[in-house]
């Protein structure tokens, strides 16, 4: 079977992924996403009937014992130091990032 | 006489409750386990893993942990033993040594997934399992090594090298993802561990390791504070050295978090340990051919091919069928589980679905790893981040992820993957239900088609690694809830692991059998065997 992820494709994919690769690791990450593919065609070598749904997660759960969703509510955190110092950089309080990308308009 | 960390948590809280022994003799002797065979810690300077070890002694060791917390641990059985000198209770798991799977944070510990991503990150909270585990009394002695991100079934692939090793046969991997928990367990380098289970990082590293391994039914335990990998699959869950003690464990981690947690169930939790001892007389116990003739790729080619699982093993949950029959149970053969050899294919598009979803948040802006090198923009800065700090799994599985979710590639791919997914769980419902033809309370199967492989064998091969969890993620797919337990060696001397798989919620059974199972075959030779690593 030729490759379905070509080194074109692969190319797309790793800008999408905001990775960077280099010859090695490309070479040998294609080969492997080509390789799983080919395990992923079996999916095809069975009938799948139209009335069969996807299944978002395998047990069913009725609404009794469904775990609620949290209310979209703030809550103050009470040590924010402890946050802030896990960052990278950090000024007055805000993530410091480099440049943002933009366009002139 | 064993030594204390070489028993079981049940048998110390008693030791403890009648003053016996104190919870920080307990901690000693795992330290003093811990000293000798450990090794040196891990780091992430050595990325590749190899067979040959760059430190003659590395190939000799354990190294189960990732980081070692021994002061937090002599302070908290400290604590311990002055509530028992009060009068108070100190739960039921006090003193119990504790290890936890680097994936899960844990307040002031660094909490690192075996990422070098996270190598800096200090949990700023405890996740919720881990946190009622220490409240029951247990002591967090260190965080495990696994698999990065549990992406893997041999925990080579972890960032923290040296990686753990198989203490009965130090050439071969301990299975992952949690590798490091089944190491640490089998080791005496602690009593009990929690790892987490997605595809069978519980089961699978439990089986090569002799130990007992649980995968919960999805959303019994909470997942807050888990390092997210795949949300629709994960389970955490115990990993010990008797089924008594993963029941009094999931006692204690099971059920809905009170403060708003959206990922664990709103059921009520038995007390799993009242029918530890009520035998398996008039239980359905079902057998499935498709669990042992498997579809399985070809080690050289790489061509998947129909086969037999290995007959050693075979042999070994066959004649565990037998007993448990001699023990009363009904054997029901050829038990249709006909989608299971798609339960691969399915994984490997909706795991890598989550899996890069999961990891969009590892940016380097708000924690952990940000590149040092000099960038232009914010852009630049996630790619020679992320370039430097995952390691070749993380990228894959962003790669693979983003390709089958990808909207010209969706339908055919993931909406596919989820309805095949539909098909796998309804192979188990028609062999649960209660009104069926099959009608069984349990499912006995392998939990791997081999025993421990050799280190180096599989690393790499990224498809033939994935299959060795085809017997153990079908039920990860269908969300039910699945045991490994130790049912005899091979003729290399390797544990073989026998699998029990149970219904939506009903733990509780399933542990029956496992018990069952254990007191039956209590006296065979086979159980006085020790790891090789503790014989000299």
């Amino acid at each position: 079977m030729p490759d379905e992820i070509t080194p074109e494709l692969f190319a797309h994919l790793v800008e999408l992924a905001a990775l960077e690769l280099t010859p090695e690791e490309s070479e040998y990450l294609r080969k492997q996403l080509n390789g799983q593919l080919k395990a992923i065609h079996e999916l095809e070598r069975i009938p799948v009937p139209d009335d069969v749904p996807p299944a978002a997660h395998g047990v069913t759960y009725p609404s009794p014992i469904r775990p609620a969703l949290r209310a979209d509510e703030t809550r103050p955190c009470h040590d924010a130091e402890k946050i802030l110092k896990q960052a990278p950089e950090v000024e007055e309080g805000y993530f410091v990032v480099p440049e943002i990308p933009h366009e002139e308009l | 006489m064993p030594e204390l960390c070489d028993l079981t948590a049940h048998e110390l809280v008693a030791k403890l409750k009648a003053r016996d022994i104190t919870a920080v003799e307990i901690l000693e002797s795992t330290f003093r386990r811990i000293d000798a065979v450990e090794g040196r810690a891990p780091s992430t300077g050595e990325t590749a893993p190899r067979p040959s070890a760059p430190h003659p002694d590395d190939a000799r060791k354990a190294h189960a942990y990732i980081s070692i917390q021994r002061e937090r641990a002599m302070e908290r059985a400290k604590a311990i033993d002055a509530l028992i000198a009060r009068g108070e209770d100190p739960g039921p798991l006090a003193g119990a040594p504790l290890s936890v799977k680097d994936i899960f944070c844990v307040e002031g510990t660094p909490s690192t997934a075996g990422s070098k991503m996270l190598e800096s990150f200090i949990a700023p909270y405890t996740a919720t399992p881990v946190e009622r585990l220490e409240r029951a009394g247990a002591v967090l002695v260190g965080k495990a090594n696994l698999d990065e991100y549990a992406y893997g079934s041999s925990n080579e692939s972890s960032a923290f090298q040296p990686a753990p090793r198989n203490p009965w046969d130090l050439t071969r991997v301990p299975g992952g993802s949690s590798g490091g928990s089944a190491v640490s367990v089998a080791a005496g380098e602690a009593v009990v561990s929690i790892g987490t289970d997605t595809a069978g990082s519980i089961r699978q590293p439990a089986a090569f390791c002799g130990v007992v391994g649980v995968k919960p039914t999805y959303g019994r335990v909470s997942r807050y504070g888990l390092i997210a990998f795949g949300s629709s699959l994960d389970c955490p869950g115990p990993i010990t050295r008797d089924v008594r003690d993963a029941a009094l464990m999931l006692n204690v981690m099971s059920g809905a978090d009170t403060y708003g947690d959206s990922t664990a169930a709103h059921i009520p939790v038995p007390d799993f340990t009242t029918q530890l001892d009520e035998g398996v007389k008039g239980l359905r116990i079902g057998l499935s051919p498709d669990y042992f003739r498997i579809r399985y790729p070809d080690a050289q080619t790489g061509e998947l091919r129909d086969t037999e699982i290995t007959p050693e093993i075979k042999q070994a949950v066959l004649a565990a069928a037998q007993k448990l029959a001699q023990a009363g149970a009904e054997i029901i053969e050829n038990v249709p589980m006909p989608n299971t050899h798609l339960a691969i294919p399915a994984y490997f598009v909706v795991s890598r679905v989550e899996a890069a979803s999961n990891l969009h948040r590892f940016d380097g802006v708000k924690y952990g790893y940000r590149t040092r090198a000099p960038v232009n923009d914010l852009r630049e800065m996630y790619q020679k981040t992320r370039a430097e700090a995952f390691g070749l799994q993380p990228k894959l599985r962003i790669l693979m992820g983003l390709y089958v979710s990808g909207a010209q590639y969706a339908k055919q791919y993931y909406q596919r993957a989820l309805r095949v997914r539909t098909l796998i769980r309804r192979d188990f419902e028609a062999a649960f239900d209660p009104h069926g033809p099959y009608r069984c309370d349990v499912l006995l199967t392998p939990t791997t088609p081999t025993t421990a492989f050799e280190i180096g064998a599989v690393y790499g091969d990224s498809v033939l690694m994935q299959y060795a969890d085809l017997l153990t993620v079908p039920a990860n797919h269908a969300g039910t809830p699945g045991i490994s337990v130790p049912c005899g060696l091979d003729s290399n001397g390797l544990p073989i692991g026998l699998q029990i798989l149970a219904n939506d919620w009903d733990e509780a059974t399933m542990l029956r059998v496992a018990a069952a199972y254990e007191q039956w075959t209590a006296s065979e030779r086979w159980r006085q065997a020790r790891p090789r690593l503790l014989e000299h």
